[in-house]
């Protein structure tokens, strides 16, 4: 479903981010990728939502070389994946409600399917009584719910997660974590960004560790070994 | 597609209420400019009246001889309408020409008591042309001096004033000339500033543009509700500085009238009060929407 191929990216200042990684996601899968600060995990994140484009290799969400897409296309890509941040990218003009329905807004869905979805999925993440509320008026823990509920709502066939947890204290980021497995359990590939080892170690799942912008580990039920 | 605009208006209808002070700020610049350059329209428009009533009030005055029968002036009269630069010829008699100078200086004693003095009527009669374009003085005057009235003709006063008229003309087209590269360069740091001041405003949103692309919105979508901003701002900007224009001509129509007397400014403002709108309208939405679809295109490549 996603496939790195050789990808090396270099910045301007010659900073190496990413040294010819490669590795796959299959469709329902749960991934995190994990690392110090500046290992090049979100690097790889931005690679795959066309952010960046990398200095050499491909990336292919679902048989399409992400690069290759025009900028208008790139938008298409994009509603297929539901991004989560580390500083939430919540739009701060809108209320929580219009945050998550917007997902469905650019899509094109009709209103009322809209606020029928977006009322749902507010309540799958705890949100209810927020509903009005502007993203200021919301503590972080929140505020990342109602980033993982514009990430879902639209039902996209990956969710990125590029450390959801980072500003979080440990009870939220259990309650942030517990979301995401029962995301993926409901079908959807997660691919978590994280340098919280308690959290990898609780998981269980696969996990690929990066260092210096290298794979030096990728394991099945792994481990925060660094 | 319809439920598309109706949401890129919804947005943008929101987004120009929650911006608040940005927004005013934004409707207060290009009210600003609008009126600018209204009043670059409606000037010009009184310029343009104001030099040529300056330039109707020049003329040439061809006096004759003292004894030079009435009959043969008024032939002359006829022979000079020929002429085809000739736009208008009046004979002013002796007696007219007295009772003019008088009405025109009766507060001057000097003069009063110098014409009792002198006794009798020292005026003599003469023909009043004005030609059709300024320029064609000059033609008429050699005419003028050639015909066969000439021998009874005591002089032509636009030798004397011709320095005069050169002098006027030249000042009028200077002045014509300065004002109008002016109010052009005001007009263009007036634009200037608005685009800078809209680029401002989306350079403060910038990070909401980013995250709009990131959700997977496409860029006329984010796009819209901004250019629909801009056409609000302007077209507020666009009514403030019509409500501003009416208001100044009417408040100043009666104090210009001293000032300038062949010209009524609220009369001039009504009839030209479509094209007036019609500018302002062009001028607020135009800048508005333009300069919103500038700024935000460097935004839109994430």
């Amino acid at each position: 479903m996603i496939k790195f191929e050789n990808i090396t990216k270099i910045y301007l200042s010659d900073t190496v981010a990413l040294d010819c990684v490669s590795f796959q996601v299959k469709p329902k899968e749960f991934v995190s990728i994990v690392g110090k600060s500046g290992a090049g995990k979100t690097t790889l994140l931005k690679l795959l939502m066309a952010e960046e484009k990398p200095t050499e290799g491909k990336v292919f969400f679902d048989g399409t070389d992400v690069n290759s897409l025009k900028n208008n296309e790139v938008s298409f890509l994009r509603r297929k994946i539901g991004s989560v941040f580390q500083d939430y990218k919540l739009l701060p003009s809108k209320t929580t409600y219009e945050n998550v329905a917007y997902a469905l807004e650019v899509i094109g869905l009709p209103e009322e399917e809209i606020s029928k979805e977006v009322l749902q999925v507010l309540e799958i993440v705890g949100l209810s009584d927020k509903v009005n509320n502007f993203p200021a008026q919301l503590s972080g823990g929140e505020r990342q719910r109602a980033a993982i509920a514009r990430a879902l709502v639209h039902r996209p066939e990956v969710i990125l997660a590029d450390e959801p947890t980072g500003n979080l204290d440990p009870y939220h980021t259990s309650d942030i974590i517990n979301l995401l497995l029962r995301i993926n359990e409901m079908g959807t590939t997660v691919v978590l960004a994280t340098h919280d080892k308690e959290t990898i170690n609780n998981l269980k799942k696969r996990v690929i560790t990066l260092e210096k912008g290298k794979v030096i580990r990728d394991e099945e039920e792994g481990r925060f070994i660094l | 597609m319809l439920a598309a605009f109706k949401r890129i208006i919804k947005s943008g209808w929101q987004g120009f209420f929650r911006d608040g002070g940005l927004a005013l700020a934004t409707i207060f610049i290009l009210a600003m400019t609008v009126f600018i350059i209204a009043s670059f329209f409606f000037t010009k428009d009184i310029g343009r009246i104001l030099i040529s009533s300056l330039r109707d009030k020049v003329d040439i005055s061809v006096y004759f001889k003292n004894g030079t029968s009435e009959e043969d002036i008024l032939k002359a009269k006829e022979e000079i309408l020929q002429v085809p630069e000739v736009k208008d010829v009046k004979y002013v008699s002796p007696d007219e020409a007295l009772v003019n100078f008088i009405e025109k200086n009766r507060n001057d004693l000097v003069l009063m008591e110098s014409l009792k003095e002198v006794g009798g009527n020292p005026f003599l009669a003469s023909l009043n042309i004005k030609s059709q374009q300024a320029s064609q003085y000059e033609a008429i005057s050699v005419f003028l001096s050639k015909a066969d009235f000439s021998d009874s003709v005591e002089k032509i006063d636009y030798f004397q004033r011709k320095s005069a008229i050169d002098k006027i003309f030249s000042v009028a087209g200077l002045v014509e000339k300065v004002s109008i590269s002016l109010a052009l360069i005001l007009m263009i740091v007036a634009v200037l500033i608005t685009f800078n001041t809209i680029r401002l405003t989306i350079y403060n949103q910038r990070e909401e543009i980013k995250i709009q692309r990131l959700v997977g919105a496409s860029n006329g979508f984010i796009q819209g509700p901004f250019i629909f901003e801009g056409f609000i701002s302007g077209l507020a900007a666009a009514l403030i500085s019509l409500i501003i224009f009416t208001l100044i001509c009417w408040i100043f129509a009666s104090k210009a009238s001293i000032l300038l007397s062949d010209i009524n400014i609220f009369q001039l403002f009504v009839k030209s009060f479509w094209s007036l709108l019609l500018v302002q309208l062009a001028a607020g939405i135009g800048l508005g929407v333009l300069s919103s679809m500038i700024a935000i295109r460097k935004y839109l490549k994430v």
